[in-house]
């Protein structure tokens, strides 16, 4: 089962403006049924002031489809519609606290609904210019007629440099194979062959084999790392978290997470990104540790 | 209330009898059975045991016949590469457009290795065409693979017949019977079939076992070289708990075959008839009068499946759909659109699927439910009015793009 978000589950079992707008002046007909989704957006929009008054959906498709539709009829009320025109995908995901890779396309459905709507009331053509594929890269839903353009447009010939233009195969590399045979295809076309090397991957680079930084004084090594750390703060802070540092001892740096961050299952994750980031402006190995201020001291005595 | 599991064709409870079966050979019998001591020995008597009950199951000719694997996957994968590497010559393989990726997934592999793939069409029933099938059977045909029932439909392929066709042509014959094995009596010494892979958990035996039956004096080459175990054909350390599931599974499905054929079926016939009766444009999938005793697949028109599924499973009720959706694919189930159902019905297809465990009551709970649910999505649907679809709904409504 697709890990839905609560919101996305409530906007699924209650959807709100279900059913077609009385009196509606402007809609918009878009998805496909092969993929099995499709939306109708009707629009009842004030003419002098072109606010949208009144918006309602008819989907055929999953439940991230339905709440996706639900959630645009709700963000649309109120906005005029250059305002209305403004929302992306991405807005339309985020009010829904967030889609699975696999169901993004449901979100582009309501943008393009919108659009549609929108041209129909103004009287213009709207053409759809949304071509999809399937899904290959799942880390950063990127689907194959996007790797394919764009291994076309930028002349690419490595799943390095695909995953450099797009994202795809940047994450857990599962869906190499996947981006080398898209490879293989488009250079076929051109009457050349992929040539993907080895299937090594090459040894990690060793800490101390990175080059030498120079090293150092103990006051501008803490000052670095607080430096660091005040970088960091910012992404901390913004989920109610933060970070302090406690001490340094040689290769060791204790930090303390506070707020949202302690005992949350990412604290693992987020120490991990403060070492990365340590280690690189560094220049040098080093080790977070988280630590309790109080029981740091302590032991210190 | 309880919920209501009715997906039986994705996977089923282990049966008591057949956990208890294994717990001894976690933490008491846990030697190794290829070891001379008595900690292996025990346990490779109790293996000994299990083929003969898997044995009895597919009504084999020999012990040596059944070769313990990791899934039916694996039994899949080993039977079709074998044909290939013990033939080299043969470079064709014969299959449907109706099987289950473990086979469809790897033809397409293959096609792209250089082999040529025949995949077999069928009607609108899920049905094969023979006279077709007789025409492609070659000297330049390593293996002919075709399921014996299919996962989603249920409907049953003449394998038997098929095999004969084969075997009169010279051509090794496997069939993938994860879906039938428990569920219809098979009995392979009679048939000419050469292999046919098996997967524990379908029949109430754990995930991680699977069974590839090969008949004595097929050309065979292993997958898995490495050790001795199953007499070389599969090298690796035996799953002895599994086995020994598998093989009290086995036991048990052989003295319920009757029930499942019966009592199991008539439960699905009720289910049918009484969906059929409240809801209006819904239709059976499938063959009714060749099909697995067990399984029912409904298509429900102009909604979509996944959120059929969202919503049964709010109330408690277990089922799976051939959307695209609930594969995260583009494409609705290929054995639907195989079957020419409309994309408008094949998105919306359920399948609710029973094991000899479901009841009576159940099977009434979920005709009350299903009705309920499939008005509530269409009221959303463009396709759908105020009493019933709109008038000519594809004009109606009719989308841009794809």
């Amino acid at each position: 089962m697709w890990d839905y978000s609560e919101k996305v589950k409530e906007h699924f079992y209650n959807p709100k403006n279900a059913g077609a707008v009385e009196g509606a002046n402007g809609v918009g007909d878009v998805g496909s049924i092969s993929c099995g989704d499709a939306l109708r957006l009707t629009l009842k929009v004030e003419p002098e002031t072109e606010v949208i008054l009144d918006a309602g959906f008819q989907t055929f498709g999953c439940g991230s489809a339905i709440a996706s539709s639900s959630a645009l009829t709700e963000m649309v009320k109120g906005l005029t519609l250059d305002e209305a025109l403004k929302i992306s995908n991405q807005d339309i995901a985020d009010f829904l606290d967030g889609l699975p890779p696999e169901k993004m396309h449901c979100s582009v459905m309501g943008r393009e609904a919108l659009q549609a709507a929108v041209a129909n009331y103004r009287g213009e053509e709207w053409s759809d210019d949304h071509e999809e594929g399937a899904l290959v890269c799942k880390c950063f839903a990127i689907d194959a007629v996007m790797i394919e353009d764009t291994i076309r447009a930028n002349n690419l010939h490595s799943v390095e440099e695909v995953t450099n233009y797009t994202k795809a195969g940047g994450g857990c590399a599962s869906c190499h194979e996947g981006i080398e045979n898209i490879l293989s295809k488009v250079l076929a076309e051109k009457g050349e062959s992929f040539n993907a090397g080895g299937a090594a991957v090459a040894a990690p680079v060793a800490a101390s084999a990175a080059p030498e930084a120079p090293k150092l004084g103990t006051l501008a090594r803490i000052r670095k790392i607080e430096a660091v750390l005040d970088a960091i703060r910012p992404a901390l802070q913004a989920d109610n978290g933060d970070v302090e540092l406690v001490d340094v001892d040689g290769k060791n740096i204790y930090v303390h997470l506070t707020g949202a961050c302690t005992g949350c299952q990412m604290a693992a994750m987020t120490l991990g990104g403060i070492q990365q980031r340590l280690i690189e402006e560094l220049g040098e190995f080093v080790k977070v540790i988280p630590a309790a201020k109080e029981s740091l001291v302590s032991m210190g005595a | 209330m309880s919920d209501i599991y009715l997906d039986n064709n994705a996977t089923t409870m282990v049966a008591p009898e057949v956990f208890e079966e294994m717990k001894p050979y976690f933490c008491e019998q846990f030697g190794n059975p290829s070891s001379l001591h008595s900690f292996g020995n025990k346990v490779g008597f109790a293996l000994k045991k299990a083929r003969k009950q898997v044995q009895d199951l597919l009504g084999a000719e020999h012990d040596s016949e059944i070769i313990f694997t990791s899934c039916g996957t694996e039994s899949d994968s080993t039977a079709i590469l074998s044909a290939l590497k013990a033939q080299p010559e043969r470079k064709e393989v014969i299959t449907t457009v109706v099987e289950h990726p473990a086979v469809l997934s790897l033809c397409e592999y293959l096609e792209s290795e250089g082999y040529t793939v025949h995949k077999l069409e069928v009607d609108s029933k899920g049905r094969l065409d023979l006279d077709k099938y007789k025409a492609l059977l070659s000297d330049k045909v390593a293996i002919v693979s075709v399921m014996w029932a299919n996962n989603e439909s249920g409907t049953i392929f003449p394998v038997e017949e098929m095999a004969k066709m084969a075997a009169e042509a010279g051509v090794l014959f496997h069939t993938d019977a994860v879906q039938a094995v428990g569920k219809i009596p098979i009995n392979l010494k009679e048939s000419a079939i050469s292999m046919l892979s098996l997967s524990g958990h379908k029949l109430h035996a754990p995930k991680g076992i699977g069974v590839l039956y090969l008949r004595r004096g097929v050309r065979y080459r292993p997958l898995l070289r490495g050790g001795h175990q199953e007499r070389g054909r599969r090298a690796g350390t035996e799953n002895a708990p599994a086995i020994v599931g598998l093989g009290k599974a086995c036991e048990i499905a052989a003295e319920h075959m009757a029930f499942e054929n019966t009592e199991v079926k008539a439960m699905r016939d009720r289910l049918e008839q009484g969906i059929l009766a409240a809801v209006p444009n819904c239709f059976v999938t499938g063959d009714p009068d060749n099909r697995l005793p067990n399984t029912a697949s409904i298509a429900f028109e102009y909604i979509e499946g996944e959120a059929i599924l969202l919503l049964l499973n709010k109330v408690g009720i277990a089922a799976s759909s051939g959307s695209a959706c609930t594969s995260g694919s583009l494409e609705p189930s290929h054995v639907m659109r195989a079957m020419g159902i409309p994309y408008t019905a094949a998105h919306g297809t359920v399948r609710f699927s029973f094991s000899r465990y479901n009841t009576m009551d159940e099977v009434e709970r979920v005709i009350q439910e299903v009705p309920g649910i499939v008005a509530q999505l269409r009221k959303l649907s463009p396709y759908w009015g105020e009493n019933g679809p709109v008038e000519n709904p594809d004009a109606a409504f009719a989308p841009v793009y794809a």
